[in-house]
Parts: C-alpha cells; structure tokens; sequence
C-alpha cells in the first residue's frame, strides 16, 4: 500500500502542471483524459511513490488536489 | 470534489479545499500563482476561525471575481480604492475582520494614495498585495511594478525606466511610515515559499485582531500567460530574476 | 424643538448628528469649511467617526465601505470636489447604498471661485458620473430648510437605497439663520439593512458589488434602478409654490436663487405685477408635473439661476410650449439683486 493518495479534481484542474514539477517522487503525470473545459489534467502516474507529503496540493494554483496520508499504526494507550 | 472516490481504510485526509472557499472555480488563468495566494487567505481565515466576522474587499483586475471564491461577506471596489473602502467598513464596524486583496496595478498604480494614507494611518486592516509586474486582466501592459527591459503591450521593446520609471517598490515606501505595523515581501514559487507566505498572511491577521494596526503582506506573483511562459518558467523567473528587483522578507515588523 | 441661530454649515452638520450619522468623511475644501469644522469637534463626542481622508477620491470611498457595513454615512464637499467623488458615487448608485453628499456649490468651472453658483445642477441630477442612475437632490434655499432636508436626505436615502445630495452654495452655507433642529433620531427608527456587510453569522453572506459581467445580469441591476427612480418620481417630488394663483409670470428658481425671488415676487407684486414662484424643493425627482400645471395658466415661465441656464432645460420640458420660457442668469459667483430680476420680469408684464 502507497503511504499517501492523491485525489484529482478534475474539473478544477487546469492542467497547468505546476504539481507534477513539484512533486519530489515523480508521482503525478498527465492523464489522457481532457475536462468540459479542455484541460488536460493530471493523475496519479505512479501511485506507488506516494508519501502522502502534500506539496503537489500546496502548489496547485486551483485546490484541485486533495491528499491522504495512511495514518500510523497506533499503540494502545 | 466532483468526483467521488474510495479511499481505502487507514487513510486520513490531510489536505483538503479550506472551508473559507466556496465551491467556485476560480477564474484565473491556469498556472497563476493568484490561486495559491488565494487559498492562502482561505487557509488562515479557518486557523484563525474568524469566516463569519470577516469582511473581503475584492479589487478590479484579475481577482475581480474574488467574492465568488470566499464564503464570507464581501464588498467590491472601484480600481485602487480598496484600502479607503476598507477604512469605512472598519471604522464603522471595528469588531468585524477586514482585509483587502489588491494586484499591482490596483494597488500600486491607480490606488497608491489610498494605500499609502491607510498605512499611514495605521488603519487596522489586513492588505494582500499580489504583484506580478503587469496588468493581467487588461492585456498585459506595463504596471509601475514592471521590471527593467521586460517586454509588456505598451513597453513593445522592454520597459526603458528613463521614458517608463523605474520598478515601484511599493513596500519599501510603505516600511518607511511610522503608521503600519508589518510590512512584508513573499513568493509561492515553491513550497517552502508557500508555508512562509502562508505564516505572514497569518501574522498579518493576528496582527489585526490584536489591534496592531495596519499590515501589508506583498506576495510575488506569477502571470504565464502575459510573461508568455509556461507555469514553471514563470515560477522559475520570480525565483531567478524578480526577487533581485524585489527581495524577499520583512521590511518593517513591529512585533 | 430647540431653535438655535446656526450657520448653514454648521446647521447642517447638527442636523446630521441627531439624524444618526455615524461616520463622517471629509476633505477641506471651501465654502463648507465649517461643516467640516463642527464635525471634527461634535461627531467623536457623540459616539460618531469623524475621519480627514486624504482626497476626495478617497473620502466618497470610505463612505462606500461605511454604507456597505450598514450605518447612516455622509461626506460633504464643494464644486471641484464632487467632481472627483463622481466615480464613487457612480459605485454607490449601483451597489444601492444609502448615504448622504453635501455640496456647498461654488463657481466654476475649473478651480473658479467660492463664490454662490448653481452651474453643478446638471451634475447633481442627471447622475454625475458613468451609467444610468440618479441622486435624490435636495435644494434648500433657508438654513432650517436645509437642517429639515438632512433628516429628509437621510430618510429617503435608506428608503429607496439611493444616495441623496443637499445641493445648496456658499451663501446657505455661510449664512446665520435662526434654526429648529431636529429632534435627535431614535436608534429603532432608522431602517435595519440585512444586506449589509457585518459578518455572515447566522445568515447567508452579503455581497455589495456594482459588478455584472453578463449583459443579462447587469440589464437586472439596472432594471432595479430604473424601477427605483419611477417610484420616486411617483412620490417624493417636493416643490413650493408662492403667490400662483392669478399670476401671470411664474418665476422659476430654486436654492440661493429662489430664496432672492421671493423678495423680486414682493417687489413685482407692489408695482401691481401679477408675478408667482415655483421653487423646486426637490431638484430631482424634478417637479415636471406643477409647472406644466401652472404653464397652462400663465404667459410666461422665467426661469432664474446661477448658471448659464441648467435648470432651465427641465423647466422648458415641464413646460413644452404651452408658455413662453425665457431665463435670467448670472455666472462666476455673481448674485443678482432682486432689483434686477424685478427688471426682467417687467419685461414680460405689465
């Protein structure tokens, strides 16, 4: 299981890429897929490099990213 | 989120649309940094947990349409007025949170004397100055922020300061006055400029709420489609070349 | 009712206060120095905002966000300075906020001078700035006229949320007169403004915006206008009439002016002249209807101002042939003696 998930807007997307630039694992690419206004938007590329580290979505211009991270496993209190 | 997708068990959300915006696609172009700057604000008016006290004076220019984005009351105002706008909203309601959200050409062209009489005054208001160096709404002409030789609409050949000026350094001016309490320079180029960006926008708040007075956070910004750049050049040039005309950190902080 | 001997200025800036005001913005300009004046002393004193803006550009602007944040506002200038406040205005008319502009006219155009003149009436009542819209203008031609067209002003401004001008000069403004001022408004009686901006607790958030990219959109915003200004033309018209019953000149003039052709109404009327007034009270909504009545009875309409003549199109249009329309006017600053008008009415009588 990759420690963290990227959920694409797509309609607020606009493929600008700035996400896919800043991701440091390579994650996020280009999907084939355009929205109803013609973008080309991104999609997780490579899931399995996915820290969950949230920087793609702290650059996105349009909050079109959302992330989970897997939460730690817990001791008993 | 318009679509709707599983997450397995296990996970938690750690980054989601700040509950200050509203549902409304934003206007700006893709790529431009508006939108972080944007998200910024929404993020520190939720970890300040003041939406329902605050009140948003949108600019003409690019964030036009901000009312649209932000689920608080908001005003619109004519090109440049914002901060003397703002000044009545919080003199005749100083309980409420007010802040202006103003681009260059707002800010520091048309509205220069409002800004710099509200500093001055130490008036009690949150400012975001988003500069980018150009009017971007109108067709990316030259604004007094515009960089030497950088080509515009109406600079064709590059911005000549003997015939155009020189780059106005509106915050500079401003860390001058005995009026404002914070003045700051920021970018969002990256992330680590994002979380600092992020911190003075939330200062600029607190300041307010504690009644410090007057704080302008100036935040460069990008503007790919008049730079003629893609995204990450643009993003790239303020990291190169804008922050030597414009460098980053505070100019006047009265703790 | 306290009656008090007040300067106009001064007057009006009272009237203000027990009105309501609550924020006050201002630039110096001269002749409503005092206004200004009185307000720096009285309005912090009585729980109000007195602030000196830096222009007049910026004064109308923090009136906006005042109106916008939902207490009674106000800012008061002369000539050249309601120039520069015309692209707030504009902002004001269609945002739909109430407040209330003072102009103290003076000559002009240009810098001019601070003497009386009438030549901003076009300014005041065919909107002043871009677009479609209109202030409700109140003319006082006495100080306690202009202390009671305040309150009035106030009044109306938030009825229909349209801004509302006291448009009156040098002369009422610098004048002592003794005044009946108005008691001091109960805080219930001024209108609650669910629309303004006060934070969006418990409620949908408001936005004030003059603001419609569509064309569909922004023909409503003015649609509202318009059907706005209908209904106040229907009922807030406001004119005085003296001695019209069998005249045969009627005088037309309304402020400074008006005031100086009650005497010149006198004055004919001790030659046997059968001279009547019509001074508008309410400059717009423009009393059309009364002097298209009294058009119908008398032979000629004169109409009389400080200006090239301003006033004098609505009257011709009140009046559309039905008399003859001739006017008096004087320019720069210069007031007429009621003497001289009484030289033109003759022309026409007797």
């Amino acid at each position: 299981m990759p420690k963290g998930i990227v959920v694409v807007d797509k309609e607020r997307c606009k493929g600008c890429g700035l996400c896919i630039e800043a991701c440091p694992f390579g994650v996020l690419g280009f999907s084939s897929e355009y929205n109803s206004s013609g973008y080309q938007v991104v999609y997780m590329e490579h899931p399995d490099k996915c820290t969950g580290c949230a920087i793609c979505a702290n650059v996105c211009p349009d909050v079109a990213l959302e992330v989970y991270r897997q939460e730690p496993a817990k001791e008993a209190a | 989120m318009s679509v709707e997708v599983a997450i397995p068990e296990g996970y938690v959300k750690i980054f989601s649309k700040p509950r200050a915006l509203s549902d409304a696609k934003y206007t700006y172009c893709p790529g431009c940094h508006h939108g972080i700057i944007t998200r910024l604000v929404a993020e520190a008016i939720d970890e300040l947990g003041i939406l329902e006290r605050t009140v948003g004076i949108a600019p003409v220019g690019c964030a036009v349409f901000l009312d649209r984005f932000f689920n608080c009351d908001f005003v619109q105002a004519a090109h440049g007025r914002a901060c003397a706008v703002a000044t009545g909203i919080k003199r005749a309601r100083p309980d409420l949170v007010v802040f202006t959200y103003q681009g260059d050409g707002d800010l520091a062209a048309i509205g220069t004397a409002e800004t710099i009489h509200a500093a001055n005054r130490g008036e009690n208001i949150t400012v975001i100055f988003v500069n980018n160096g150009i009017y971007g709404m109108t067709g990316g002409e030259m604004a007094p922020t515009t960089l030497p030789g950088q080509r515009t609409t109406t600079t064709p050949l590059g911005r000549e300061p003997r015939l155009h000026g020189f780059p106005l350094k509106i915050s500079e001016m401003l860390a001058q006055l005995d009026g404002p309490a914070y003045i700051t320079r920021q970018a969002v180029f990256d992330y680590k400029h994002i979380v600092r960006a992020k911190q003075a926008i939330l200062k600029a708040f607190r300041n307010q709420l504690e009644g410090k007075g007057f704080s302008l956070v100036e935040i460069l910004s990008t503007c790919p489609t008049n730079w003629r750049m893609s995204p990450a050049d643009a993003g790239r040039w303020v990291a190169e070349e804008v922050v030597k005309t414009y460098p980053l950190g505070d100019l006047k902080d009265v703790g | 009712m306290s009656r008090v001997l007040m300067r106009g200025n001064e007057a009006i800036a009272e009237a203000a206060i027990r009105s309501g005001l609550k924020c006050y913005f201002c630039y110096p300009i001269t002749p409503q120095g005092e206004l200004v004046e009185y307000m720096a002393k009285e309005l912090p004193k009585r729980g109000g905002v007195f602030l000196q803006a830096e222009s007049e550009v910026a004064a109308i602007n923090m009136v906006y966000g005042a109106a916008a944040a939902g207490v009674r506002t106000m800012t008061s200038s002369s000539s050249p300075g309601i120039s520069l406040k015309q692209e707030g205005i504009s902002y004001i008319a269609m945002a739909r906020l109430p407040c209330v502009i003072v102009n103290m006219m003076r000559g002009g155009p240009g810098l001019g001078n601070i003497a009386p003149a009438q030549g901003d009436y076009f300014q005041a009542t065919k909107g002043g700035g871009h677009g479609d819209y209109h202030l409700i203008v109140l003319a006082p031609s006495t100080v306690p006229e202009a202390a009671e067209l305040v309150r009035l002003a106030f009044e109306l401004s938030d009825k229909y949320r349209v801004p509302a001008m006291i448009l009156a000069d040098g002369m009422i403004g610098q004048m002592m007169e003794p005044v009946e001022l108005p008691e001091p408004v109960d805080p219930k009686d001024i209108p609650e403004r669910p629309w303004a901006v006060t934070g969006a607790k418990g409620r949908p958030r408001n936005v004030i915006s003059s603001f419609d990219l569509e064309p569909e959109g922004l023909r409503e915003m003015n649609l509202v206008l318009q059907d706005t200004y209908r209904e106040i033309e229907r009922s807030e018209v406001r004119w005085e009439e003296v001695e019209t019953e069998d005249a045969e000149i009627l005088l037309v003039a309304y402020g400074t002016m008006g005031r100086i052709a009650k005497t010149v109404v006198r004055l004919a009327r001790e030659e046997g002249l059968k001279t009547g007034l019509l001074r508008p009270i309410t400059l717009w909504p423009f009393p059309y209807e009364p002097i298209r009545k009294l058009a119908e009875r008398v032979k000629t309409v004169l109409t009389v101002e400080l200006s090239a003549g301003q006033m004098w199109e609505d009257v011709r249009l009140a009046v559309e042939g039905r008399a003859e329309t001739p006017f008096y006017g004087e320019l720069g600053g210069v007031v007429p003696s009621p003497k001289r008008i009484l030289e033109e009415v003759r022309k026409y009588v007797g």
